[in-house]
């Protein structure tokens, strides 16, 4: 049988029946599950997200319900709750989807949230390229004020909080949640050392936060109004729900699809429709543009030892990870037989270069060393030693930096120079190669 | 400053949405670049005072983030996604035509002050790729030709419109 979607977070959002409107998500049962919540005990709330087994979908894949438990409540500082939507991660487009067509899904989830972890002010950082969504999200929050759902003593309960839509300006650094704490406090956003700024304990104006991307709160209503035992049924253990994975590139059929774990095989055939007519895949980036390659035609053992196929990689968060990657922000790009990796790896590093805070030595320079490199493999000019050269200067920028985005440098191209180092070899002793894939102006020199 | 009624209202009911007046630094310079067309050293000052902070704080913000400008933005905001994803749709050719269409050098703004046109990183609708963001609104699959064209009409239209208030 082939592989096909399930949807429980999209399962309205592209229906002709639906709309952004309160009126419609509360046709469809909406707002029930603040209702009851609203009749439990915060701590209950907080021990059925940690036993749903929900893991962040923003990146890491840190469990949710740990997270809120680290969560410092003897300080007497008041929590707040930041809605993580700067999504710009290369390859990702979720949450858009989320905000733009469902945006009451994801009030209802911070609200849950927020109640459950006593915040009283919770804000959404949503990047500045989303103003759409912005203005959805704002008329979304006037709608549910309108009908007690934010606000004061929502439903009558007592309990009290607002939500502060804040945009962004166009920095990828942003995402990172306590460069995103920086920027929403009114500085450069800077990420901050951890430890001793862990926001749980020390977050927005130095109070505990809780940071959670768009996608793990709205997974907070389902877990509610499913209850604990019926959510776990949905997916496998450690990686319950579902996730939505973000598919471009080399494929037939590229878009957002809401799945519970298959195989790689069965994702990029029966559900992405497979590889163009007459191409091959030659890997996929996984979680994002940060995130290990993985090839379509390499072997990949597991911790075990066991081995097995690109095919056979399970796609979650574990499947990923045992194929050495990380399902990272799911968004998922596919490379064929067409793509010239050199060139690919150029796009990706120019990227990173472009991104980097600054605050780092090793992420500032070496991004920028790394696109220059890469540049010069293109266009020409490169020598043969470049290779070697690239490699190991990207080995010392992850784990060196402030905050992990040192990796998204360190990551791809070691990765993509494993795995693919004979078309690397060739171009930079060619010393002069026209552009493929691409051309010459994806290179800014 | 010389805002406009709708822009001070605007800047007056945000501030007071956060704890801290400093954390309105971000949307007082949305307001006011949307307004503007770009980021004056007089707007510097003026935000500073309104939130109580030296003009410095406003200024290493308004600095480091791209969307913030120092130098006036075109009528329309054209940017092209040049990301890996929208690469290998085409987002370079795409470029080419653009500039050529608009007369438009990329990553400058036209002289008469219509048009700025420039690549940016990764938009977040890499499934529809090739995409551009024209000022809010967001053109996807610009890999097929007649895609392209009522976008370009749109961006004529509004460029024309902005010369005839101006
Ligand atoms: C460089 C960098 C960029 C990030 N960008 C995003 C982002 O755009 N959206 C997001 O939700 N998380 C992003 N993250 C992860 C956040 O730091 C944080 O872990 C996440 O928002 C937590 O939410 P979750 O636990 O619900 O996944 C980024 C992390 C790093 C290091
Ligand atoms: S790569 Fe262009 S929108 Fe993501």
């Amino acid at each position: 049988m082939a592989a096909v979607e399930r949807k429980i977070l999209l399962k309205h959002a592209d229906e002709d029946y639906y709309s952004p409107s309160i009126d419609s998500y509360l046709e469809q049962g909406g707002y029930e599950g603040l209702k009851k919540a609203l009749a439990e005990k915060p701590e209950d709330l907080r021990e059925a997200v940690k036993d749903s087994g929900l893991r962040g979908r923003g990146g890491a894949g840190f469990s949710c319900g740990i997270k809120w438990s680290l969560v410092d409540r003897k300080s007497g500082k008041p929590i707040y709750l930041i809605c993580n939507c700067d999504e710009s991660e290369p390859g990702t487009f979720k949450d858009r989807q989320l905000v733009h067509k469902d945006p009451h899904q994801l009030i209802e989830g911070m609200m849950i949230s927020a109640f459950a972890n006593d915040v009283a002010l919770a804000f959404i950082y949503i990047r500045e390229e989303m103003p759409l969504g912005a203005k959805i999200l704002e008329k979304a929050i006037e709608e549910a004020r309108a009908k007690n759902l934010v606000g004061e003593n929502i439903l009558g309960s007592g309990y009290s909080c607002d939500i502060v839509v804040h945009r962004g300006a166009g920095a990828y650094i942003c995402g990172e949640e306590t460069g995103l704490i920086e920027s929403m406090e009114g500085k450069r956003p800077y990420p901050r050392i951890k430890p001793p700024f862990f926001p749980a304990v020390l977050g927005l104006y130095q109070c505990p936060t809780i940071v959670n991307n768009v996608e793990t709160l709205c997974n907070v209503v389902h877990v509610v109004n499913m209850g604990v035992e019926e959510y776990t049924k949905i997916g496998r253990h450690g990686n319950t729900g579902t996730r939505i994975w973000c598919v471009s590139g080399m494929v037939k059929n590229p878009g957002y699809y809401e799945i519970e774990p298959m195989t790689m095989k069965e994702f990029l055939y029966d559900v992405c429709g497979g590889p163009l007519p007459g191409r091959k895949f030659k890997g996929c980036i996984p979680g994002g543009g940060s995130m290990k390659i993985l090839g379509a035609e390499e072997t990949y053992t597991d911790r075990e030892g066991k081995s097995f196929s690109f095919d056979e990689i399970i796609v979650d968060y574990d499947g990923i990870a045992a194929a050495g990657s990380m399902s990272g922000s799911s968004g998922m790009m596919i490379l064929d037989d067409s793509t010239d990796i050199v060139e690919a790896l150029a796009n990706i590093t120019a990227f990173y270069a472009h991104e980097s805070c600054g605050q780092c030595t090793p992420c500032r320079e070496g991004s920028l060393w790394t696109k220059k490199i890469t540049a010069r493999m293109c266009t020409g000019g490169a020598r043969p030693q470049d290779v070697d050269l690239l490699y190991d200067m990207a080995g010392n920028i992850g784990g060196r930096t402030v905050c992990p985005m040192g990796y998204s440098t360190t990551w791809p191209v070691q990765s993509y120079i494993e795995k693919f180092r004979d078309e690397f070899d060739s171009k930079a002793q060619a010393n002069e190669c026209g552009m493929k894939s691409f051309d010459e102006r994806l290179i800014e020199k | 400053m010389n805002l406009s009624a709708e822009t001070l209202e605007k800047i007056e009911t945000t501030i007071p949405k956060y704890p801290e007046k400093r954390s309105a630094v971000m949307p007082l310079l949305h307001f006011v670049q949307s307004e503007q067309k770009y980021i004056s050293n007089e707007a510097i000052e003026w935000i500073a005072e309104k939130l109580e902070i030296e003009p410095i704080n406003v200024l290493e913000v308004v600095t480091f983030f791209p969307y913030y400008r120092q130098e006036k933005l075109g009528t329309v905001h054209v940017r092209v996604c040049r990301t890996l994803s929208c690469a290998l749709m085409g987002a370079y050719k795409l470029g080419d035509e653009l500039e050529k269409a608009l007369d438009c050098k990329m990553g400058h703004t036209k002289e008469d002050g219509s048009v700025t046109l420039e690549y940016g990183e990764c938009l977040a609708a890499c499934g529809t790729g090739p995409v551009v963001l024209v000022d809010e609104d967001l053109y996807e699959k610009l890999n097929q030709t007649e895609a392209v064209g009522p976008m370009l009409e749109e961006i004529k239209k509004r460029a024309q419109a902005g010369a005839a208030t101006e």
